[in-house]
């Protein structure tokens, strides 16, 4: 049908054509995510209020699987766990990623160098430093075993097989791993303050402290924003960084609610509270974004 | 437009081609399993071998991971997706809960002209059945409560193999004094859930074993007795290394061979690591029961599942004849560590620590002491198990008092039955 259209008015075709590919290239790829994103999203959400445990069961029961979540001391831990690492984490990478920015920002020789010294942690893979960091922290291979062959017999450092500690070394891994990326947005940030304010700064006579808390740092509003959103959305899906460093222990001490819901869904054979669990992270997620969504579309309908 | 149909044609030959082929064999069998470490892997060759020996095609699907979790979900894809593979590897209560769903095929006729109920512990075959017929078939018993040790370290303290509980403590105290680690271990949660059940045997006994840890009963889990078990649980965390937490079994059981432990509470498949490293059973290591009176049985078995090609049920069948037979059950075994399933193959070929299993396990199914293992999920399903696990690994590394532990446990069960 379309030949015979075409032949007949060909630049009609041609220009309808034009009008709707953007909507046929992008259509496909619409549908997909429609499907595996969003579906499959609706679908965690039916099957966190079935009884499903082996095998999805589409049997309705309501809010039970949620009250047996809220009900196991394990979620809890996961959750507590969650704000520790996430509220350190997040704390941690800034002021880490600010200062080095700082002082790499005056123009030291060899500027280059440190600055891929401090990125390349980010180019590995959290399985990757998390193996490592278990080896370092490691109290009979690491630093303990380090310190005290050193000629201190006394020295401690076994945060790793203490269930009280061992989240703060997920927190160290983590830190160590994401805080050059952060250096490098904060750099790009401060590289693009304009050079005349600096010099009219500098003018009024601001020293470099006044200059960075009263004129440079209120700036970075922007790269401070994404650099949050970024390590948040971090936090709440680590899990290869927990399974790789601690496996989850000592015992479940360092249990996150993503390794939660593996073990429940994979190893336990309760999809249905796996199911709630996971819609609780959504839950955690969508109260973080929304309000930055939200905030981020009104500014533009301005 | 002409080469794809060549291909089209290729293609279609290339299937008339195989299917002939598969109906010219013996038989075809998928087997998903995941034995894939060291000596396993050689366990489920002999069963390849002789598979193929029988003129039927083998088709290996091995799935490593997380110790049958990687397996586990791939099965369920496959199941739900109405193309389950013909033969699985699966335990304990898993066989009831797939035969629940309908998902098992009776492999009865079979079980029955080789009278499988003459020559199974009753236990085991209970495990194997579902409403009375057979849909799963055991390769092997493994003993779960073993208690290895390095003789030249109690030679240090002149001491023996302990029988009781108290005698261990005693044993455990000595080697410590002298710098030792009493005992080896590693803290992973199903190691941890091992030495709470072997304890529950060694200080409740078997019919304490049977109420708690199988039928769940809730007066046997808020006993004294329990709390006395998990007073000993607190002794024996005391007994362990500083370093011990997420070391796996085997680096444990090299800590015995290398002399820097005294003790491993560990199933029989720690034997294959003694074996594997050259050493030999009462020269260079020593073998016993856990103290306590009983045999904590952990089974491997192959499930068979419904598949509609006539081929794979012809196939089904010879495998589960030749799983059952007392050639592989004693070829299968000594590549594994384990004793065979079947109560009547000979020993001979096998070592002293074997036939002491042997011994041991016809001696509890005479006194009704033969008990399916919590731990490797041969006696609950795994959202009891765990349940357990999480209770006693967080007793096991933390300060919790037997008293509150306890009363966690009580709950956890309760809330894993709902």
């Amino acid at each position: 049908m379309s030949s015979v259209e075409g032949s007949v008015k060909p630049r009609a075709a041609g220009w309808r054509l034009e009008r709707w590919l953007p909507q046929l290239v992008v259509s496909p790829i619409f549908a997909l995510s429609l499907f595996f994103v969003y579906g499959f999203i609706a679908w965690t959400v039916y099957i966190s209020f079935t009884k499903s445990r082996m095998l999805p069961v589409y049997e309705f029961i309501g809010l039970a699987q949620y009250e047996r979540l809220w009900a196991t001391p394990r979620w809890h831990v996961a959750l507590e766990n969650l704000f520790v690492f996430g509220g350190l984490f997040i704390f941690g990478c800034l002021l880490i990623g600010l200062l080095l920015a700082i002082f790499l920002d005056q123009r030291i020789r060899a500027e280059g160098v440190l600055r891929t010294i401090y990125l390349y942690p980010m180019a590995l893979s959290f399985i990757v430093t998390g193996t490592a960091w278990k080896w370092i922290l490691n109290p009979g291979l690491g630093i303990e075993k380090l310190v005290r062959d050193m000629g201190f017999p006394n020295f401690t450092f076994d945060w790793l097989v203490n269930p009280e500690m061992a989240i703060y070394t997920v927190v160290i891994a983590g830190i160590w791993q994401s805080s050059g990326y952060v250096m490098a947005l904060f750099l790009a940030g401060l590289r693009s303050v304009d050079d005349d304010i600096l010099k009219a700064a500098a003018i009024d006579g601001a020293g470099p402290i006044r200059t960075y808390a009263g004129i440079i740092l209120p700036m970075l509003g922007p790269v401070l924003l994404s650099a949050v959103i970024i390590l948040t959305h971090l936090a709440v899906k680590s899990f290869d960084l927990i399974i790789a460093l601690t496996g989850g222990g000592p015992g479940y001490a360092t249990d996150v609610p993503a390794t939660f819901m593996y073990a429940y869904a994979f190893q336990r054979s309760e999809l249905g509270m796996a199911a709630a669990s996971a819609v609780m992270m959504l839950a955690t997620i969508l109260a973080i974004m929304v309000p930055y969504l939200y905030s981020e579309l009104r500014e533009k309908d301005r | 437009m002409r080469s794809e149909r060549w291909f089209m044609a290729a293609a279609c030959a290339a299937g008339l081609f195989l299917s002939s082929q598969a109906v010219q064999a013996q038989g075809e069998v998928e087997v998903l399993h995941w034995w894939t470490s060291g000596g396993e892997a050689a366990a489920v060759g002999e069963l390849k071998q002789s598979y193929e020996a029988e003129g039927g095609t083998w088709i290996d699907s091995p799935i490593a991971g997380g110790g049958g979790d990687a397996a586990m979900t791939a099965l369920r894809a496959r199941v739900v997706s109405g193309n389950p593979p013909a033969a699985v590897q699966l335990k304990g209560p898993g066989i009831q809960e797939w035969a629940d769903q309908g998902a098992l095929a009776s492999v009865e006729d079979v079980a029955g002209e080789n009278s499988w109920d003459e020559h199974l512990p009753e236990v085991l075959a209970g495990i194997m059945k579902f409403e009375g017929e057979y849909v799963a078939a055991p390769v092997n018993i493994h003993r779960v409560d073993w208690l290895w040790a390095n003789p030249e370290v109690l030679a240090r303290v002149d001491a023996e193999m302990p029988t009781t509980w108290e005698e261990f403590n005693a044993v455990a105290d000595k080697l410590q004094a002298e710098g030792i680690t009493p005992l080896a271990h590693g803290g992973q949660p199903w190691q941890d859930a091992t030495l709470f059940e072997v304890l529950v045997l060694g200080i409740g006994g078997p019919d304490f074993y049977r109420s708690a840890l199988v039928d769940l009963n809730e007066e046997a889990l808020e006993s004294q007795t329990m709390v006395d078990v998990f007073d000993q649980l607190r002794k024996l965390r005391g007994y362990v290394d500083p370093n011990f937490s997420g070391r796996d079994w085997n680096l444990a059981t090299a800590m015995v061979m290398n002399g820097e432990a005294g003790f491993q509470i560990m199933g029989d498949w720690a034997k294959g690591e003694f074996l594997a490293a050259g050493k030999v059973p009462g020269k260079d290591f020593l073998c016993a029961a856990a103290p306590g009176n009983g045999f904590l049985l952990n089974s491997d078995s192959i499930a068979f599942f419904n598949v509609r090609d006539g081929d794979q049920q012809e196939g089904q069948k010879v495998l589960a004849s030749l799983i059952m037979s007392p050639d592989f059950q004693e070829s299968f075994n000594l590549a594994k560590g384990s004793i065979p399933a079947r109560t009547d193959v000979a020993l001979d070929a096998f070592d002293e620590c074997a036939q002491r299993s042997r011994a041991d396990l016809e001696a509890a199914i005479e006194a009704d002491a033969l008990l399916p293992s919590m731990a490797h999920e041969m006696a609950v399903p795994r959202t009891v198990r765990g349940e357990f696990m999480d209770v006693v690994t967080n007793f096991f590394n933390s300060d919790m008092s037997s008293q509150d532990a306890v009363e966690t446990l009580s709950s956890a069960i309760e809330r894993a039955q709902l």
